[in-house]
């Protein structure tokens, strides 16, 4: 179970959360909707680990053990895994060589042995096939002059050979067109599982029919401020969130 | 550390004490009082049984040294070297060598441990007083195993490979003709003083059109010991000939002498090729870089024939200071030279080093590739030539030099030359200057991997293309040294 209460964080001084509430329990699919400058970037951060992003109140445990204890590779061993907006670019390191180092960091950050490279290319290829990604773009640099679609399915790939116990999803549709957009949440929705919660953190309702969530919450002003079931998301499709941006004010 | 390890099991296979009298004593009674002097020269000169003109040489050096002064247009900054207080001949061992490891410095002991370097080598490298290792390991390459058998194949393919002491003794006109050849005499204030004391170093001849069957390495030369502080090499490639040279070692090495100043000359005939790598690793000095080797260093070679190649490729990660620039000389015509650089900094370190490509010949390309890494707070110089005389008819370079930041304490600069007296040159020059991003270290560690193996990972990619010029086993080890090198170097 991933636990987040009453959570306060700051960033240079400005508090961004101001009393977040949030229980994702296995098997869940959450929605996190909200309007720019909401916070709903921060929360994922501040999950995570980044730094630059204070906790000066409340608390987040991951299966009871506090997050905010943990440096942001041990977070990532335990499962926490972010999907990000905007999937950083290494030059000269191999898709490939990046998977497995993070795939054998995380294994022996649990006390597992690494994987054998021919293990490890059995399990990479079935997942990669998967999302249409082929065994060129694994060779070249990460995220190196990928377009938006290959970046985000990249996401994706990762989340799959890492094999998280929570995924945190932020903003996985910006950038995308459709098609891309369904290959993604195909993705996603193969990762579904009972003892699996995820975090889908959206400004639109459109990956919402791709992917679709069990309780939707509305972010505003650092909290949050309405939750429901996956209808509410249409509901904010069509009335916008004028309301919610002055409701919190 | 095949190479290490390697020497110290076969040291363990052989009775250490046959080799444990007369080497030593022998290194006691040759040393040269402190300072240099017309008589320090000659006793050097006498104690390697020079032949007359070889003395001349020397003395010629030393007498146009005393004209000369100490350059000071490199970005590096260092306390006055007092000449007249350093050993220009087998320092004696006492002179600052510790007495146990415990009198080492913890960090560098920590790296050797990192680097799986058993205890008494790790004497060895330390320099601890009277550490038995030392000897039996050169005893190893002075008799029975790796030398003998080396040297057998080599003589076969008619490759000349030994300490140039020995070469001046042995092959006297072929040293004579070479010798300064590439480096003058007079080329600046370091290869002088070199010129004149220079202790001991590798001369390589390779027949013409005999590919040399084996990578040469300093690691299996004889008498390896105290050739350090002016070190100096001289390898000829005759016509059609091919050699693979490699220096250094990766696991840091200390001297009880601070000033090195080596000299290299590669020599390149009608179609010979010259590939020389290095990984350079002198102890770097501690927290505050104090005790760190100066590393003062002239290497350059002469594509002399038709369509000659050179190639210089260099991982340098240690000493406190770095002032060295592999250049090529491209005389022949269609010759080609090339420079593969990795210098990375850190702690205290300051390194100005970078190449030149001189273009005399019609037709002839250069290429360089230099990737500097300064970390902690560290100054990285890239200083580089590319000129094209005149008669350089269709010249034509590539250069491409970046920097990585790690930190925001340190310095990267980049100091292009470039002279081009023919309109028909053309000359291509791309630099950038980058930081690793928090956002890249975070998303490393999103992913699992610690700050550490982030920053390794992200610096071998940057890495990466100068890596691949180096032979296998030596690339191996670099990458594990450049990550050993980056250690603590954020937060």
């Amino acid at each position: 179970m991933l636990e987040i209460k009453n959570l306060h964080a700051s960033v240079e001084d400005n508090e961004i959360l101001k009393g977040l509430d949030l229980v994702i329990k296995p098997g869940e699919v959450h929605a996190i909707m909200g309007p720019n400058g909401s916070g709903k970037s921060t929360l994922s951060y501040v999950l995570a680990g980044k730094e630059d992003y204070e906790v000066t109140e409340g608390s987040a445990t991951l299966d009871g053990e506090d997050l905010f204890e943990l440096e942001a590779d041990e977070r990532a061993a335990k499962g926490l895994f972010l999907a990000f907006q905007y999937p950083l670019e290494i030059p000269g390191v191999a898709t490939m060589t990046f998977l497995k180092a993070a795939l054998n960091a995380q294994r022996r950050a649990r006390g597992e042995g690494e994987l054998s490279t021919p293990e490890f290319m059995k399990q990479v290829r079935e997942k990669a096939d998967g999302l249409g990604i082929s065994t060129e773009m694994l060779k070249r640099a990460l995220n190196v002059g990928f377009s938006g679609g290959e970046k985000k399915r990249n996401e994706i790939l990762q989340m799959a050979l890492l094999e998280p116990k929570y995924c945190i999803l932020d903003e996985t549709d910006s950038g995308l067109d459709i098609d891309a957009l369904k290959i993604v949440a195909e993705g996603v929705n193969a990762l579904r599982a009972k003892d699996r919660g995820f975090l889908v953190i959206t400004h639109y309702q459109r990956l919402l029919d791709h992917i679709v969530p069990d309780i939707v919450h509305v972010m505003s002003k650092g909290r949050i401020v309405r939750t429901g079931g996956p209808e509410l998301a249409h509901e904010l499709e069509a009335k916008g969130y004028a309301d919610y941006v002055g409701a919190a004010a | 550390m095949p190479a290490v390890q390697e020497t110290v099991e076969r040291v363990r296979q052989i009775d250490v004490d046959q080799y444990k009298y007369g080497f030593v004593t022998d290194i006691e009674t040759e040393k040269a009082p402190q300072g240099l002097s017309e008589e320090i020269v000659r006793f050097i000169s006498a104690r390697k049984e020079e032949p007359e003109w070889m003395l001349e040489w020397r003395l010629d050096a030393y007498r146009r040294w005393l004209t000369m002064r100490e350059p000071t247009w490199a970005k590096v900054d260092y306390p006055k070297i007092n000449y007249d207080e350093l050993y220009y001949y087998a320092a004696p061992k006492n002179f600052v060598a510790p007495k146990s490891l415990d009198d080492v410095d913890p960090e560098l002991l920590r790296t050797y441990e990192k680097l799986g370097i058993p205890l008494r080598e790790q004497e060895m490298l330390a320099g601890v007083e009277g550490a038995g290792s030392r000897v039996a390991v050169d005893a190893v390459f002075d008799s029975v195993s790796v030398a003998t058998t080396f040297k057998k194949e080599l003589a076969a393919a008619g490759v000349i490979f030994m300490p140039i002491s020995e070469a001046i003794r042995e092959y006297p006109e072929l040293v004579r003709k070479y010798l300064g050849s590439v480096v003058p005499v007079t080329d600046n204030f370091f290869a002088t003083l070199n010129s004149a004391v220079f202790s001991d170093g590798s001369f390589v001849y390779v027949p013409k059109g005999v590919r040399c069957p084996m990578e040469l390495s300093t690691y299996f030369r004889i008498n390896e010991r105290n050739t350090g502080q002016f070190e100096r090499t001289l390898i000829i490639a005759d016509e059609g000939s091919y050699v693979s040279y490699l220096e250094g070692c990766t696991a840091p090495q200390r001297d009880e002498n601070q000033l090195h100043a080596a000299v290299v000359e590669l020599i390149a005939l009608d179609n010979a090729e010259i590939k020389y790598s290095t990984v350079q690793n002198w102890y770097p000095g501690d927290v505050e870089g104090k005790g760190g080797i100066y590393n003062f260093v002239t290497k350059r070679g002469d594509c002399r024939g038709r369509k000659a190649k050179i190639s210089w490729t260099q991982v340098e990660t240690g000493s406190a200071i770095t002032w060295k620039y592999p250049s090529c000389i491209l005389r022949g015509d269609e010759s080609q030279g090339e420079f593969y650089s990795i210098a990375i900094s850190n702690g205290r370190q300051q390194v100005d080093s970078g190449t030149k490509m001189i273009h005399l010949g019609k037709n002839t390309t250069s290429k360089i590739i230099s990737k500097g890494i300064a970390a902690g707070k560290s100054e990285n110089t890239y200083r580089g030539l590319v000129s094209a005389h005149r008669k350089a008819t269709n010249a034509r370079n590539f250069t491409n030099c970046d920097s990585l930041l790690i930190g925001d304490q340190c310095g990267a600069h980049t100091v292009p030359y470039i002279e081009a007296k023919t309109s028909t040159a053309i000359f291509e020059h791309e630099a950038t200057t980058s930081k690793i991003a928090e956002d890249q270290l975070f998303y490393c560690q999103q992913r699992g991997l610690s700050e550490e193996e982030a920053i390794a990972l992200i610096v071998n990619g940057f890495v990466k293309e100068v890596l691949q010029h180096l032979p296998m086993e030596f690339a191996v080890e670099a990458q594990k040294l450049i990550s050993i090198s980056l250690e603590g170097s954020v937060g």
